[in-house]
């Protein structure tokens, strides 16, 4: 378990690291907190030429407001996501999906971007950051660019990134008003990847119908995978015990799950159902936190 | 001389702080990859990817030629070493098959190694492993016992007629009349798979050979150095002075694997014999999943007869078990057929092993050994035959125990050291009295009833079990009086982290009557003690604890007349206080230890030595046990199911445990709850998965779940005495305990959580989509999980 020959690269600047990505474009890899990436090439899974170490990078460390909400760059690892007032205050989903994440001593050294960038298919934050509706900024010798959520990620493992492109950070929006945001999964053991996992969000008017809505799944697809037909069933109508046990028959309809030694694919269609009634039971039974005091005393 | 005065324990049983702990706490251990050898060399191997493939040929050239790499060497290529080596227990019926260091014809599953590559770093050695090209034919392989068993199943070794390495029949009584004259009778199959030993260090081995005094030096994380040692003489055709096996003191884990030998640890001493330069082999931990031996599955059929009151009258178990590719030794299947009585009086037993190969990596000892699965075969039964009756599952139980005025209790059966099965003492009412007031059972049993009445499934789970443990054939302590006057006891044994270091510096004090702080203890040395056996089964308080106590009072003996004559006093007025041994009554009268060592091993040059004067401090004592003791114990667990995910939370666990007379409560806690984290894996999360073809499909710990301290739920423990009258100190084994009964314990609880639907758990480890599928498949009335 020790991984082949490769040349080190630590650039200091971005255009450093995209320069020595475009020269080695295909035989380059990104090393940021190295969590997923060691472990394949010490399996010799991976096998590149050349590593191009960003943790030198500057300005790459410390989330960003924005007008609409908060940018995270690169460098900022899971444990600094988890431990941040303002991005678990703005984004309970992210503080709920990290403590699926694996261990302490792993996200303080795996990075946010680095999960998306991997792209597991039963990883818990690409399902997050997809329910979220995040936006990925992208650069490469080329320029800038930006990719949704939905579309960055293509398959297990494989997302939109070229191999001279570097991941800059993601943009999450603030949510509105009247939303209300769950989180449950079901792994073998405690910080496993995940057998099956649901984030949700909903926005409810003051009536408790249902404005807007987003359910993903983890570990039942390729990427992760929106529940549409789930989410549509409940636009318009109120969260209740039969509101709920459609959706959750919708979404176990939709999910695509495959078998494996530790759980067979019907076995997982049922964890989706379950999970989902879950994430929008716990939804249901919520104060929507974003919604102004007065609005709820009108209600 | 007074040497035999019964002198109060003083150090044995307090709870010692470990002497261990300060270098492991502070990082400062060494462990075999840790020990400085200049330009050592470094290997890796070549592993079959197949799990049944003729070797047609192997072209090393390429490899040879890498820069950085010594050598490449074949099973052709070393002859020397080609020979069988030996099972470790064996029996008359065995077929045995000769398990080859480096097979140079045939691989028989996947991860056997054909080849070893040395090279100036493990990273150049694993880049030259690419390059060794290895032709195979492809066989046909099996990877289960039903598959090894099933009629034309392929051969898994050429020139038998079938896969079958031992069939073995023991009976009590007469099972076949009893079973059928029984008024109850029923039956369940049920299959067990038990995990690997996964200790944190892997196996390594380095070696270095001295040309000028020809002495071979092999470091070895072994748990026996002294089989080590005998079986690589064997190969070597050497004279066994002529290597020293060395466990370094602080080897990171054995339970069981690290107990065997394997090709690995003939080829690397040799290599760096043929090279006259030190050379390493560390496992790395993908190869430790698929080349270091595992327990597996094995399967039972289990009948149990018993009347209206609840006596078992017979019991038949014929169970299947999985050797792997070659005999490593019967040890596990062995010990499973003689576990299955238990705690109970059964007069009619029936208990048969059908061992067969498979097309997988050999089986060996995991703590616990055979018995978890003979304990799942009974303590089911017991659950069910209960239910049978509409009879409280500890009623059943009480009713057929062992008493306590019974021992010693013949079960009919024999061991697997030889002996008559004959349990030397024990108190199993009293020991499933305690565990159940600690338990609160009928406190448990409402809270259950309550729980189902709102809709949960709660269930509760009872498992007793015997271990025999302690075994021969016999273990040594060596005693020194050293030159400064301190005491050095060397042991065979080599321990993993069990703290040899303290326990026996504990029994050394009382024997000798000394401070501890004089006393330092040594281990798992060849060279420092001739004869050996090694760390397992549980059996080193029971062997090298009465040779450790028994050779002190020697030394005590030989100090004490030393000192008379140094005195020219009787010794029956002397004391030993600190260094110094005076007359009692008059206390300025005295020698120091230093003093006595002078006189006695140092000597004056050509002097001859004053009457009186022993000549050289040294006392040794090998202790050979009449036959195995029997340690016992008895689990308690309420769980509650999730019936939508299948989770299972423990709510509650108790042991309950009698291993005899302690030396150190706290070390004893340790193991218990060391071998339960072991049980709770067996019996909810580890599985090493084969496929059809043999291929190994949980090669990491991302597929293979080992329990974190995530996974252990808390657990509380209850402890009696019953001493062993087999050996001075009334020790039995503490080492597995923990582990034995928590596959039952926790499937009985299951099943009894799952009892208003009826489902049944006859797998292990019970995993949550197992769960979902018992409460799917009987037809349930919709409150279990949606089907789509
Ligand atoms: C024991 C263990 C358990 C784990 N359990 C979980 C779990 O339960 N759930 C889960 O989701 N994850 C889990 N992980 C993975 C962990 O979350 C990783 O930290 C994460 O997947 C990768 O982040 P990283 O910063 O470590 O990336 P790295 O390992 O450095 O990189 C991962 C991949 O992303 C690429 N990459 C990284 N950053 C960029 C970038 N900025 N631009 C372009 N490419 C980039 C790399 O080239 C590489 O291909 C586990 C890891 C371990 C070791």
């Amino acid at each position: 378990m020790k991984p082949g020959r490769f040349t080190y690269h630590a650039p200091r600047t971005v255009a450093d690291a995209l320069a020595v990505l475009g020269e080695h474009a295909g035989d380059a890899k990104v090393l940021a907190g190295g969590q997923s990436l060691m472990p394949l090439l010490n399996f010799r899974v991976s096998e590149p030429g050349h590593l191009v170490d960003i943790n030198r990078l500057p300005d790459l460390s410390e989330p960003v407001r924005t007008a609409t909400g908060w940018h995270v760059p690169a460098l900022v690892r899971q444990r600094a996501v988890e431990r941040s007032a303002a991005l678990s205050g703005a984004f309970p989903l992210l503080e709920a999906a990290l403590h699926e994440v694996a261990h302490p001593q792993i996200r303080n050294r795996g990075t946010l971007c680095g999960s998306l960038a991997h792209a597991d298919a039963a990883a818990e934050l690409p399902t997050v950051v997809t329910a979220l509706d995040g936006r990925l900024r992208i650069a490469s010798p080329r320029g800038e660019r930006t990719v949704a959520a939905e579309d960055f990620f293509v398959f297990h493992l494989t997302t939109a990134l070229a191999d001279d492109e570097l991941l800059l950070g993601v943009d999450l929006d603030d949510l509105p008003a009247g939303t209300t945001t769950s989180f449950h999964e079901f792994a073998g053991r405690r910080g496993d990847f995940a057998l099956a996992a649901v984030a949700g969000q909903a926005t409810r008017d003051a009536t408790g119908v249902v404005t807007r809505c987003r359910l993903v799944a983890a570990g039942v697809g390729s990427t992760p995978l929106r529940l549409r037909a789930a989410e549509e069933g409940l636009l318009g109508a109120r969260l209740d015990d039969s509101a709920l046990a459609a959706a959750a028959r919708a979404a176990a309809h939709e999910a695509r799950p495959t078998g494996d030694v530790h759980a067979s694919a019907g076995y997982r269609r049922d964890l989706v159902a379950t999970l989902t009634r879950r994430v929008l039971a716990d939804i249901a039974a919520a104060v929507p936190t974003s919604v102004p005091t007065e609005e709820l005393t009108h209600a | 001389m007074t040497s035999t005065e019964t002198r109060p324990s003083t150090m044995i049983g307090r709870s010692v702080l470990r002497r261990e702990d300060r270098r492991l706490l502070t990082g400062a251990a060494t462990y075999l990859d840790d020990l400085e050898l200049p330009g050592c060399y470094e290997a890796a191997f070549v592993r079959s990817p197949h799990a049944a493939a003729r070797i047609v040929s192997i072209d090393t050239s390429a490899a040879a030629a890498m820069p950085g790499v010594i050598g490449v060497w074949t099973g052709a290529d070393l002859p020397e070493i080609a020979k069988g080596i030996p099972p470790k227990v064996v029996h008359p019926q065995l077929r045995d098959v000769p398990r080859m260091p480096l097979p140079a014809d045939f691989v028989k599953f996947v991860g056997e190694p054909v080849a070893v590559v040395v090279a100036t770093s493990r990273y150049v050695a694993e880049d030259a492993l690419d390059l060794v090209e290895v032709e195979y034919d492809v066989l046909p392989a099996v990877s289960s016992t039903g598959a090894a068993l099933a009629d034309g199943a392929p051969l898994i070794h050429e020139g038998a007629d079938d896969n079958v390495a031992v069939h073995v029949v023991q009976t009590a009584g007469d099972p076949a009349a009893a079973m059928a004259a029984a008024p109850h009778r029923l039956r369940e199959r049920f299959s067990v798979t038990r995990g690997g030993g996964h200790s944190m260090e892997t196996r390594g081995v380095a070696a270095r050979f001295d040309p000028t005094t020809e002495q071979l030096v092999v470091w070895d994380t072994t748990q026996s150095p002294h089989y080590v040692r005998n079986t690589l003489a064997h190969l070597y055709d050497m004279p066994e002075d002529g290597i020293r096996v060395v466990a370094p003191p602080d080897v990171g884990g054995g339970f069981g694997p690290k107990a065997q030998f394997y090709g690995e640890e003939a080829v690397i001493p040799w290599v760096a014999r043929l090279l006259r330069n030190p050379v390493k082999w560390i496992e790395d931990r993908r190869e430790n999943f698929v080349a270091t031996m595992m327990e597996r599955t094995q399967v039972h059929d289990v009948e149990i007869g018993f009347d209206d009151d609840g006596h078992i009258l017979a019991i038949r178990n014929v169970f299947e078990h999985d050797q792997g590719a070659y005999c490593a030794g019967l040890q596990v299947p062995m010990i499973t057929l003689s576990t299955l009585p238990g705690q109970y009086r059964i007069p009619n037993i029936h208990t048969e092993l059908i061992a067969c190969y498979t097309n997988m990596v050999p089986t060996s000892s995991v703590r616990g050994a055979g018995r978890p699965q003979a304990v799942v075969a009974m303590e089911r039964m017991v659950d069910r035959a209960a239910e049978h009756l509409g009879m409280d599952p500890v009623e059943f139980r009480r009713r057929n125990l062992v008493q306590a005025d019974e021992f010693p209790y013949r079960v009919g059966l024999t061991f697997r050291d030889g002996s008559p099965l004959t349990y030397d003492s024990g108190n199993f009412p009293l020991l499933m009295d305690e565990t159940l007031a600690a338990f609160d059972y009928s406190g448990e049993r409402e809270r259950q009833t309550a729980a189902r009445a709102e809709g949960r499934l709660v269930g509760i789970g009872v498992a007793a079990y015997v271990e025999g443990c302690g075994l021969g054939p016999y273990e040594g302590s060596r005693y020194r009086l050293l030159n400064d006057g301190t005491i050095l006891v060397t042991l065979a044994a080599a321990p993993q982290g069990q703290g040899y270091e303290t326990v026996y510096a504990q029994i050394a004090a009382d024997a000798l009557g000394m401070d501890m702080d004089l006393i330092r203890v040594t281990t798992g040395d060849t060279g420092r003690i001739p004869f050996g056996q090694g760390t397992f089964a549980s059996r080193n308080t029971a062997t090298a604890g009465p040779a450790t106590l028994q050779a002190g009072d020697e030394m005590r003996g030989k100090i004490l007349q030393v000192a008379e004559a140094m005195l020219k006093t009787s010794a029956a007025s002397l004391e030993i206080h600190g260094d110094r041994v005076s007359v009692a009554d008059d206390p300025s009268r005295s020698v120091t230890l230093r003093e006595i060592a002078g006189a006695a091993n140092v000597g004056k040059h050509g002097i001859t030595l004053a009457p009186g004067i022993l000549p050289g401090l040294e006392t040794t004592v090998y202790f050979a046990p009449e036959r195995a003791a029997y340690a016992s114990g008895t689990h308690a667990v309420a769980v509650e199911i999730d019936p939508e995910t299948g989770a299972i939370d423990v709510l509650r666990y108790v042991i309950g445990h009698d291993c005899g007379n302690v030396m150190n409560p706290m070390l004893v806690d340790g193991q218990v709850l060391g071998g339960f984290a072991h049980g709770i894996g067996n019996a909810m999360y580890e599985e090493p998965f084969y496929d059809e073809t043999g291929q190994p499909q949980s090669t990491s710990y991302l597929d293979y779940s080992l329990p974190s301290s995530m996974e252990v739920p808390p657990v509380e423990l209850v402890h009696i005495h019953t001493p062993s009258p087999l050996n001075p100190l009334g020790a039995k084994g503490a080492g597995e305990g923990g582990t034995i009964p928590v596959p039952a314990a926790i499937a009985n609880a299951v099943e009894d959580a799952l009892r208003p639907f009826g489902a049944r758990i006859t797998s292990l480890p019970i995993t949550p989509p197992k769960i979902v599928d018992a409460l799917s498949t009987d037809d349930l009335d919709g409150t279990g999980p949606w089907h789509g």
